[in-house]
């Protein structure tokens, strides 16, 4: 999701680690790096300036402050991961339950932004944790909106109050009274009502989003929105804002590369907090959002956190248990762990989605996103055609083994070049990671060209000489 | 956009860009969704443009870095199929009913509901069909969306239609398999008959995303052009001008409200007043 900009944040820092002592010219030119990177993210121009401003000063404040010796970058660093979290909200907050239900809850955006698979991705979630929610169809606008959250209620069993067929006809604001009602009389502890989507200049709509809002005093009214909006999005949150108000923000497609700068732009300018991210088509692609995790992430630190939680979930309790006292005591991850993890997570769904949360996952981001799940069957080939002795340590790993380990598992020797060089970038990063410094080695430029302009070359990263004995790989060295 | 207008009355009087003027400009056109570099390459070249007045050397740089390349729909003797393709939540479905409503004149038109995905989109389809008499050709819901492409070019040729606009699904440009099934739909079309256009739907409210989306879809369909919706909210749509630059993909329609007829070919001068209004 943020991953362009992480990756530009890894590379920054790597230069900037490079360096002993740090002058105010370093400080200087990170900021401007910082700066563009945001921009290229689609974080707004005032909030990019207010932004790198922050940074500016506090980083220039403890700039003589810092001991020569001492890790001058991540002094630096820490600075401006404190400064994301704060703008991204310090804390996550959640849907406050009215007191005498039912809790009413309101959907504004513009159109497209995703907002009635949303509202069945929260009335799903809400009804997982044993609430009974009922889904209100007040979009009367686009075609067959109201068909369309009458089906994907019955997907999830949640039950649609639609008494209007739609397609521009009846009336919103009746629909949305009747609606509560209902909820009362059926006993509802949860509506979600979801609205057309307006244009921020569209009075019109507004009105009638206001007219609604009036009429059914929503507990909580969620802004949802694209994560793929540019710079009008302090613009649109604005007259959304002023016209129908809202508590907090929904961010929709962040399974795309968009890197989403919105988010950033509008808790900044409208101070409104993220509540949910949405990161799929099916309705369970949906999260409670963490600033702490999304600033990690942007800073390419990736997501250990959520990892653990879902390898928790995955996992058999033993094996969870093992897997976090490695993480604590400090040891390698090796490909054994892997492979069992491979194993567990095979009926998870996204493969893609779980790699992505590891440390440096920007760098991977391509074989990431073009994971499908018999490459997974491909993977276990390869590292189950390795002895207990190579999974533990791929160092042992020459020419020769991995010749024997591609014949065993009916793959190319390049294959298993790369399953080794991906995993023993990720082993470098943890282990980076734990010891509190970034992924500052991680080949920024590999997944770079994702988020570049076509024009920009891709800075090549491996222009090693190849020493390798192994054929396969020499050739692939060369071709760079 | 108010700020942009001041500006340039200003400039208006001076008749010069010092170094403030030029890094208001810079930011003025980074508002608009251009994107930094594309947005300092323009200030550059304005700086060294002699024109009467810096208003018209930035409208005739703004200009040059549009396409060069037709913007008419390129049709056939007989069929001519257009593909409508893009993220979720563009207006695809809505562009493909304005499509078919535009060239309806022009002869019997076919619309194809192949997003088979999107829960109650062939009904939407359907109605926006209804609506303006134009047959929708439909299969079940999550049937498989190239079988229903396949069924609507034969319905196309069976009644001697002149346009074919195929709707299809939403998807992110980074699923390498909703791609490869766009490839398909395309390849089994072209087994019928060629696929004159594939137009890419880009919301003018998307950011630098943009770039990536039209680059993707172009490499994975060939894209012919792009039809730019929701230009009637507060969204420039610089991205458009970044995407005909980076990868001189032409701008063919511009969606420009919600009624069926809100739909416009596009003009560049017009284009390029919006962007500096």
């Amino acid at each position: 999701m943020f991953d362009a900009l992480s990756t530009r944040f890894s590379k920054t820092f790597g230069n900037l680690r490079s360096k002993g002592k740090l002058s105010t010219a370093d400080i200087d030119s990170v900021i401007e790096e910082i700066s563009s990177a945001l921009l290229e993210a689609d974080v707004a121009k005032e909030v990019v300036d207010l932004f790198t401003n922050r940074i500016q000063t506090q980083a220039m404040a403890i700039l003589p402050t810092l001991q020569a010796g001492s890790n001058q970058a991540q002094s630096i660093f820490d600075v401006v991961n404190s400064e994301l979290i704060t703008i991204l909200g310090t804390e996550a907050r959640r849907i406050r339950f009215a007191k005498n239900p039912p809790t009413v809850i309101m959907l504004a955006g513009l159109q497209g932004a995703g907002k009635t698979t949303l509202a069945a991705k929260l009335a799903k979630y809400y009804k997982d944790q044993g609430n009974t929610p009922l889904l209100v169809a007040a979009d009367l606008q686009r075609p067959n909106a109201v068909t369309q959250l009458q089906v994907l209620g019955q997907q999830i069993g949640v039950p649609v109050f639609a008494p209007e067929l739609g397609n521009g006809d009846g009336e919103a604001v009746q629909v949305a009274r009747d609606a509560i009602a209902f909820a009362h009389s059926k006993v509802h502890n949860m509506v979600i009502v979801d609205t057309a989507g307006r244009l921020g200049v569209d009075n019109e709509l507004m009105d009638e989003a206001i007219a609604i809002r009036d009429e059914i005093k929503p507990h909580e009214i969620l802004f949802v929105i694209d994560a793929m909006i540019g710079q009008s999005a302090i613009a649109t949150a604005r007259a959304f804002e002023q016209g129908v108000g809202f508590d907090g923000l929904v961010l929709t497609k962040l399974d795309g590369d968009a890197r989403g700068g919105a988010a950033l732009s509008i808790t900044e300018i409208i101070k409104r907090p993220i509540m949910f991210v949405s990161t799929g088509e099916k309705i369970g692609d949906f999260d409670l959002f963490y600033p702490d995790r999304m600033a990690s992430r942007i800073l390419g630190l990736g997501d250990v956190a959520t990892l653990a939680e879902q390898a928790k979930k995955a996992l058999n309790p033993e094996t969870s248990a093992k897997l976090e006292e490695k993480f604590a005591r400090g040891d390698d991850f090796t490909l054994e762990d892997f492979l069992e993890q491979l194993e567990a997570m095979a009926n998870m769904g996204s493969m893609g989605k779980l790699l992505s949360m590891l440390p440096g996952a920007a760098s991977m981001k391509k074989q990431i996103e073009n994971f499908d799940e018999s490459e997974i069957v491909r993977t276990k080939a390869i590292v189950q055609s390795m002895t207990p002795q190579e999974r533990r340590d791929i160092k042992v790993l020459n020419g020769t083994r991995r010749a024997r380990i591609a014949r065993g598992s009916g793959r190319a020797v390049s294959e298993v070049n790369a399953l080794v060089d991906r995993f023993s970038a990720a082993q470098k990063a943890m282990k980076q990671m734990r010891s509190g410094s970034l992924p500052a080695g991680m080949p920024a430029g590999l997944g770079a060209g994702m988020g570049q302009i076509p024009s920009v070359k891709t800075p090549v990263v491996h222009k090693k000489k190849s020493k390798s004995g192994n054929p396969a790989k020499r050739a692939a060295e060369e071709r760079g | 956009m108010g700020i942009f207008s001041n500006f340039l009355s200003k400039i208006k009087v001076n008749n010069l860009l010092n170094k403030p003027d030029l890094d208001e400009l810079a930011k003025e056109l980074i508002a608009a969704d251009l994107g930094a570099d594309l947005a300092h390459s323009i200030i550059d070249q304005t700086r060294k443009l002699k024109s009467a007045t810096p208003e018209e050397s930035l409208n005739s740089v703004l200009l040059s870095h549009l396409s060069k390349k037709s913007r008419a729909i390129t049709t056939n003797s007989e069929l001519t199929a257009v593909m409508v393709v893009g993220v979720n939540g563009t207006g695809k479905t809505t562009s493909a009913a304005k499509l078919a409503r535009y060239f309806q004149n022009e002869g019997a038109v076919v619309l194809a509901a192949a997003d088979t995905f999107r829960a109650a989109a062939v009904e939407q389809l359907q109605t926006w069909g209804q609506r303006i008499g134009v047959e929708v050709v439909s299969g079940k819901e999550n049937s498989d969306p190239a079988s229903v492409a396949f069924d609507s070019v034969q319905r196309a040729k069976e009644i001697s239609a002149k346009f074919l606009f195929v709707d299809t699904a939403g998807r992110l440009h980074n699923k390498s398999d909703l791609m490869s099934e766009l490839e398909k739909i395309k390849r089994v079309i072209e087994k019928v008959t060629p696929v004159r256009e594939v137009l890419l739907v880009i919301d003018a409210t998307t950011g630098q995303n943009g770039l990536q989306q039209a680059k993707i879809f172009a490499e994975a369909v060939q894209v012919t052009g792009i039809v730019l919706t929701k230009l009637d909210g507060s969204a420039r749509g610089g991205i458009a001008l970044a995407i005909e630059d980076y990868l001189d993909i032409p701008i063919k329609f511009i969606g420009t409200g919600e009624s069926i007829d809100a739909l416009a070919p596009f003009n560049p001068d017009e284009y390029v007043k919006g962007l500096i209004s």
